[in-house]
């Protein structure tokens, strides 16, 4: 058994092998993998005894289930007016710049994705960046890279 | 604070949430159901829904199951109220929980949390392990369990809601049935915003009488307000229902506000002559709390660009109206922003918004149109040059 099969077994016994189980079992296999692989998806369909079709449609659904590789931890900022407003887009230029990628695109090391997301629920401190489930409210171009630079020390 | 705007405090203040509950479990269901109709308190997430009523028609439902669900999925651009409430007192949000749940006959109670706030999940578990060993202790059988979003605004629509909680795609349902009658797994479910839990909890606690006396007659009571853009006062701030928008860009504007965005994306935008006349209210311009300002810097084709980028994004994709309605929208501004279209041609869009208004199957792409209109309307000349 491959590991992403073990990891499907394991949560498809944690919360049950109905369908309203999906949602809980693909954001497990999300967190821990970051994306959603096709042997995930084969895995999770099989466990759950429904089409692997009907696990991609759900997945597609959301955009917080990735189907294409990412990064080891994703950083989102909002995109949302009132953070454009107080500059989202100079932090987005500052990491792009730290990490030499463009927005959307994974570094080549496999560490970091760049993206950007809607409303976070942080408009009264914009621009705010989510990395991973971790938040950053009233980010600088300046605090985002040194937030970076923390994940950048870590192994 | 100006005295035309009255800052109350009850969804943050600290109550004995226990002592309010073990006073309610004491009393029937209809004597519960009765304060909240009596209250006037109607649904905060938006829509307005009178809160009592709802939970009259799930407690005549008969079934072997009924469901509470709390839906913290706050996404409209703007608000964070929501998430404010549960970080601050959360055991109040399962308080309203647990008391719908003795109203309507429910004894299983979800919170859907979008799953841009899963930083919120180890303390809100924590918090609900320590509610189910209190209602244990108080005899009540009412269990609270997290089911987190990942990442869709649609979701936020009750029907879609369900259907993502069930482990499917967020599209929103036919209405009706509505939940009351069969929602979560096609049962009797009372869904409420985070807010109005709290609001029927402390109804419960001080009776009806003091939320009646406060607001107007179709809005009454306080209201959470998210206040964000250009504002030396961004934050989360509870009033009282029925204020001009004139007292609120008073007392929240920096001196040049132009334009205000009532209600999110999904709102109404209101430009500085029209600031007097304008309440906020469900008699005048309804908000989910979200109130967004902007100055005379800013431009309007850049506000709405930007919100009609969001619906075209967030528009599940299930009926054409909205599906395609969005993405026309946004083409046609930049159409006509570039000159490649005439300025007559927003009078088109603005037929098609009137489409998507009376076609489009839920509140996401009935609603897109009340950014577009609002904004063309008031500031058609930003949008052409």
């Amino acid at each position: 058994m491959t590991n992403i099969e073990e990891l499907v077994k394991q949560q498809a016994e944690v919360h049950g092998k109905t369908r309203e189980s999906l949602m809980p079992i693909l954001q497990a296999v999300i967190r821990s993998e970051r994306f959603l692989s096709e042997d995930a998806m084969v895995a999770i369909a099989r466990e759950l005894d429904i089409s692997t079709a009907d696990v991609f449609g759900t997945a597609s659904f959301y955009t917080f289930m990735d189907t294409t590789p990412k990064g080891k931890n994703i950083i989102r900022i909002c995109k949302t007016i009132t953070c454009h407003m107080k500059g989202k887009d100079a932090v987005i230029g500052a990491l792009e710049d730290l990490l030499k990628i463009k927005l959307g695109e994974n570094t080549s090391d496999g560490r970091f994705s760049l993206l950007q997301a809607n409303c976070l629920g942080w408009c009264h401190k914009g621009p705010v960046m989510l990395i991973n489930d971790e938040v950053y409210p009233e980010v600088t171009p300046e605090s985002a890279v040194e937030v970076i630079q923390g994940y950048l020390k870590q192994k | 604070m100006d005295n035309k705007i009255k800052k109350v405090d009850l969804i943050f203040e600290q109550v004995d949430y226990l002592e309010i509950l073990d006073r309610s479990f004491r009393r029937t269901k209809d004597e519960i159901i009765l304060d909240v109709i009596d209250s006037g308190l109607r649904g905060r997430g938006g829509a307005g829904f009178p809160t009592g009523l709802k939970w009259k028609f799930a407690k005549n439902e008969e079934a072997d199951q009924k469901y509470v669900i709390c839906n913290a999925d706050e996404g409209e651009p703007g608000t964070f109220k929501d998430r404010e409430i549960l970080t601050q007192v959360p055991e109040k949000v399962l308080g309203g929980m647990a008391l719908c749940g003795k109203s309507t006959g429910a004894t299983r109670g979800y919170i859907y949390l979008r799953g841009e706030y899963n930083f919120l999940l180890p303390q809100l578990n924590a918090t609900i392990d320590k509610f189910h060993e209190e209602l244990k202790n108080m005899n009540f059988d009412f269990t609270i369990e997290i089911k987190s979003g990942s990442g869709a605004y649609v979701c936020g629509e009750e029907t879609a809601l369900m259907e993502s909680m069930e482990g499917r795609r967020g599209e929103p349902r036919n209405k009706p049935p509505y939940p009351t009658t069969s929602g979560y797994l096609g049962k009797p479910t009372s869904i409420n915003n985070v807010e109005t839990l709290v609001f029927a909890l402390m109804i419960a606690n001080e009776g009806p009488t003091k939320f009646k006396e406060m607001g107007t007659f179709d809005s009454r009571g306080s209201k959470v307000f998210s206040v964000s853009g250009d504002t030396p006062k961004a934050g989360i701030y509870e009033l009282e229902l029925g204020m001009s928008l004139e007292d609120f860009v008073n007392e929240f504007g920096d001196g040049d506000t132009k334009a205000v965005q009532i209600g999110g994306a999904s709102g109404f935008c209101v430009a500085r002559k029209h600031f007097k006349e304008t309440v906020i209210g469900f008699e005048g311009i309804p908000t989910g709390g979200s109130m967004m300002l902007f100055n005379s810097t800013r431009s309007m084709f850049n506000i709405l660009n930007d919100y009609l980028e969001f619906f075209e994004e967030e528009s599940c994709g299930q009926c054409t109206p909205c599906r395609v309605g969005c993405q026309q929208l946004l083409k046609g501004i930049e159409a006509v922003k570039k000159g490649i279209k005439p300025p007559s041609f927003l009078d088109e869009l603005q037929k098609l918004s009137e489409t998507m208004r009376i076609a489009s199957k839920c509140g996401l792409g009935q609603s897109a149109p009340n950014p577009f209109n609002s904004i063309i309307n008031n500031f058609r000349e930003e949008i052409i040059y």
